[in-house]
């Protein structure tokens, strides 16, 4: 008997073994599995538990958190919803995360093995750090300027420091309030499914995610790869356009808006934007040549991250000399994004060392200890140097002495080029009037600033001026904004 | 094996009674239950629940007193059986207390609390009245028809979630099955114990099988059968598998015959797939085992037993701390069935492994006391009730982790349940009554039933 109870004990040994055996297999092999399943409300809850981490524009946070006793306690709010929407993103507990709330996530909630003491802590654990701060690169003097300046109009503005790559406004109007989608229940479906339907499209961040055909603004990067190819030698010596210009291998003819056209220099052409001049030396390029100039600024890149990603700014690869022609003055396929002008313009100013755009300067943790620190790269080399400095010289010229002098600021040197692009059907759509520009100090070394501005603006006619004369002064005003310190 | 000379000691060996190393460890259960409830309160609102005193009190009172009984009436019994029943039941009522705080409108701790002094109550009744166990075996024909009696009973009674196994009196409900499991096993220790050698011994040979006697497997197959039966009436799946393990440990361990036992067990199996696929309830819990994530692909959300392995992979290697998980997701069960997602969830891995140590623990010492005891029928009955609680714990907690398809069943002591929690004290009672027996250094009553040599060189 003593036999048998010593099996029946082993038996009952068995089955407890079993059960720690199958404990361990659910708590340890298959958790992150279990943990991950879409239909485990935990990571959810647990994420909403404790206030998030914030997102700093200098050393002023423009987000906070409120607790609200429900299951998913905490919920975002903003201090200036609507200014910063293009840059913080909403954080809806309904609709998930966008732009930094979405790209930062892990910092912010708190689930970043970074924010933790010590290396797997979070694993062993498995919990979660009081969430750690997002400090952005943005200037809010600058944001101010820009979002002012578009006053409710529909448009977009990027600005860049050309030295480091930093966004120092980022603004898309009209804009709306993320604090609106915080939460769960009918108010926020409600708010989603207006924003969502309005006309305006309020939530469409028009200053990375829409890309518009950015018209003349584009003949800067026309005029870079024709000095670098040799195509130009001498922007003062006259180039052999013939006048009228009919688009090769077609009858159309290709009109000016400016006059003074025919056989005009690179200096002139850009001085008062002839279209005839940067379509004919985008064909002499050679369609090559103009994609990988464009590829140089940042076009056709479908992998630009700010952290968020940027829509892809197009240049066609594949066309024909008469649709190349077009694409050279910015139209035809050609669309870029305001970042991406405001890339051209930066480009032009760092003597053609184009830093890599970045929203976010640092993550810290919730007490401020630094996390990480995202330094300046590079991105490309968009043009020789030499070519960089002709460029200056030749949007400074366009600022002081033709389409852009509205951008013109005493005792600072401004570059600057106008676009105007028309679109829709026969052209019927609101045209957009472009203008980008930076700005250097004149006993500084380094440009301060380079910016994009596009307004969809009824008042402009084709003439380029109205480029110069709807968009240059939001330009002006946030240069203005980036020299006062 | 030479286990024959090991249990009977030199009469002139004093052995320790060790009631003091059983007050120190029920001071440690008790601390460590008052523990929890504060880290609950700590954790919940950042500040020691304000009648932790009142709590700790009360819990060290039980255990006071039980204990007190059993240093007067059973001074050599086991001294780890009755803390680590303490501590299970301490640890049952924080996790209850903290899954209350989800539960407002339904509060369930207090009614334990109350079942729990009853449980402590009847234990020490029990210690106090049962002078030996030897007495319970003239009881074993009476005991039987109350276990049947008692089971046939909630039939008569509305269902309650599917099963109908709840007698309701007043504001109380009830589980009268949950004592059958002690009177069954009284009466099968007692029939084995008086039938051991003709089960095994007697009785015509097929192919290599010695079958034993219908006269004397009849009854007790009779008995078996008409409890499991009664039992897949009503629904209660769980303590039918429990009977069955119950009865297959206890015959094995009577007559050491392995052949036919393996025969129950593959007729057991049979018949378990047949009802698994055939009756509409059980077949249902066999493909939840199966695929537990089956209703979230066909979108009507995570089944109960999808939460709770979801519990227990929150819990990882430390948990989340009491009063920090989200086990309250698995719904209407989460106090009773699925408890020790609870504790996966809240006390990890680490903790889930001392829990299950603990209940290993009292398992082993119940089988301790059957080794040392010299009559069949208290070996028996101290490996039945071991039996059992090691049975009960692999069905709910195999269940509720997805190990096998689940049943309802009370985790002992940990779980809401009054049946329960009073049933599991009773067999606590029982198993100090046993080892008090066991290890008393004098053997004064003589050996009803000696081991039969024969049985150790067989096989």
């Amino acid at each position: 008997m003593i036999r048998y109870i010593r099996r029946a004990a082993a038996f009952c040994l068995l089955l407890l073994v079993a059960l720690l055996v199958n404990a361990a297999r659910i708590q340890l092999f298959e958790a992150d599995e279990l943990d991950a399943n879409p239909a485990n409300r935990r990571t959810t809850i647990d994420r909403y538990d404790q206030p998030r981490g914030n997102i700093l524009v200098g050393d002023e946070s423009v987000t906070g958190s409120r607790d609200t006793g429900e299951q998913l306690a905490y919920e975002r709010t903003y201090t200036h919803g609507p200014l910063y929407a293009p840059v913080t993103g909403y954080a809806s507990q309904t609709y998930g995360t966008t732009l930094i709330e979405n790209a930062e996530d892990d910092i912010l909630s708190g689930s970043d093995p970074l924010l933790a003491p010590l290396p797997l802590w979070n694993d062993i654990t498995r919990g979660r750090q009081p969430g750690g701060h997002v400090v952005t690169t943005i200037k809010d003097s600058m944001q101010r300027a820009a979002y002012d300046g578009l006053g409710g109009r529909r448009g977009a503005v990027a600005a860049l420091e050309p030295s480091t790559g930093k966004i120092l406004a980022l603004v898309s109007t009209p804009s709306y309030d993320p604090e609106r989608l915080s939460g769960t229940g009918s108010a926020v479906t409600d708010a989603w499914t207006r924003l969502t339907t309005s006309k305006s499209q309020p939530m469409l961040n028009r200053a990375i995610r829409q890309t518009y055909p950015p018209g003349s603004t584009f003949k800067i990067v026309t005029a870079a790869a024709a000095l670098d190819s040799g195509v130009v030698d001498d922007p003062d010596e006259a180039t052999d356009t013939p006048s009228p210009y009919v688009l090769p291998g077609t009858t159309t003819v290709l009109p000016n808006e400016a006059s003074g056209c025919g056989k005009a220099s690179l200096s002139e052409a850009i001085r008062v934007s002839c279209n005839t001049v940067m379509a004919y030396l985008g064909v002499e390029v050679g369609l090559e040549g103009m994609v990988e100039a464009a590829g140089r600024f940042g076009f056709n890149d479908t992998g630009l991250k700010i952290p968020s990603g940027v829509a892809k700014s197009n240049f066609d690869t594949e066309m024909s000399d008469d649709q190349l022609a077009q694409s050279s003055i910015g139209q035809f396929d050609t669309t870029a994004t305001p970042l991406q002008m405001a890339m051209v313009a930066s480009a032009v100013a760092n003597g053609g060392d184009l830093r890599y755009p970045h929203l976010v300067d640092r993550t810290t943790t919730h007490d401020g200890d630094p996390v990480q620190q995202r330094g300046s790269r590079s991105y490309h080399q968009a043009m020789n140097p030499a070519t960089a400095m002709r460029l200056q010289r030749m949007m400074v010229d366009v600022v002081e002495n033709g389409t852009g002098t509205n951008a013109a600021i005493d005792g600072v040197t401004v570059g600057g080029k106008t676009g105007t692009a028309q679109h829709g059907i026969d052209n019927s759509g609101t045209p957009y009037a472009w203008f980008i520009s930076w700005a250097q100090e004149e006993n500084s070394g380094r440009p301060a600033v380079a910016v994009a501005v596009v307004v969809e603006d009824a008042a402009a006619n084709r003439a380029d001026i109205s480029g110069g004369g709807s968009a240059a002064p939001i330009a002006r005003a946030v240069m203005r904004a980036a020299l006062d310190d | 094996m030479t286990a024959t000379r090991a249990d009977a000691p030199p009469p002139e060996l004093r052995l320790p009674k060790r009631r003091g190393v059983e007050l120190c460890l029920l001071i440690g259960a008790v601390l460590i239950s008052v523990c929890g409830y504060a880290d609950v309160g700590l954790a919940r609102n950042g500040a020691v629940p304000p009648d932790v005193a009142g709590y700790g009190a009360g819990l060290g009172l039980l255990a006071l007193v039980a204990h007190l009984a059993v240093r007067f009436r059973a001074p050599y019994a086991d001294p780890l059986l009755l803390p680590i029943a303490v501590l299970l039941n301490g640890l049952g009522l924080v996790l209850i207390y903290r899954l209350d705080l989800e539960t407002p409108k339904d509060q369930a701790a207090p009614t334990q609390l109350i079942w729990s002094t009853l449980g402590v109550a009847l234990f020490i009744t029990v210690v106090v009245l049962l002078r030996d166990h030897r007495v319970l075996q003239r009881y074993a024909y009476l005991s039987v028809a109350a276990a049947l009696v008692l089971m046939i009973v909630p039939i008569f009674f509305p269902a309650v979630n599917g099963a109908k196994i709840w007698i309701r009196v007043g504001g109380f409900s009830f589980q009268p099955g949950e004592f059958a499991k002690i009177l069954l096993a009284v009466f099968f220790a007692a029939y084995l114990a008086a039938n051991r050698n003709a089960l095994a011994y007697t009785g015509r040979t097929l192919w290599k099988l010695q079958l034993p006697t219908g006269r004397v497997l009849g009854p007790i197959v009779a008995i078996w059968v008409l409890s499991v039966g009664v039992l897949v009436l009503e629904r209660d799946l769980g303590t039918s598998l429990l009977f069955f393990g119950l009865f297959v440990i206890m015959l094995y361990v009577a007559t050491g015959r392995t052949g036919w036992i393996a025969v129950g067990m593959v007729l057991a199996a049979v018949g378990a797939f047949v009802v698994g696929s055939f009756e509409p309830h059980v077949h249902s819990r066999v493909e939840d085992w199966l695929d537990p994530f089956a209703s979230i692909d066909a979108g009507q959300g995570p089944s109960q037993l999808a939460q709770s392995l979801f519990a227990f992979a929150a819990g990882g290697m430390l948990g989340t701390g009491l009063g920090l998980g989200h086990s309250i997701l698995i719904g209407f069960a989460a106090k009773s069935d699925f408890i020790l997602a609870t504790a996966g969830e809240e006390l990890g891995l680490s903790g889930l492994t001392a829990v299950f140590l603990l209940y290993a623990l009292l398992v082993a010492r119940g089988y301790r006391a059957g080794l040392a005891l010299r009559d069949p029928f208290g070996r028996l009955l101290s490996i039945g009730l071991a039996s059992i609680l090691a049975l009960q714990v692999f069905v709910i907690a195999g269940g509720v982790m997805g190990l096998i398809p689940l049943t309802g069943m009370a985790m002992p002591f940990l779980a809401q349940g009054g049946s329960s929690v009073v049933t599991n004290w009773i067999i606590v009672a029982l198993l100090i009554r046993v080892s008090d027996v066991a290890r008393t250094p004098h053997p004064d009553h003589a050996d009803t039933g000696v081991i039969a040599p024969v049985l150790e060189d067989e096989s």
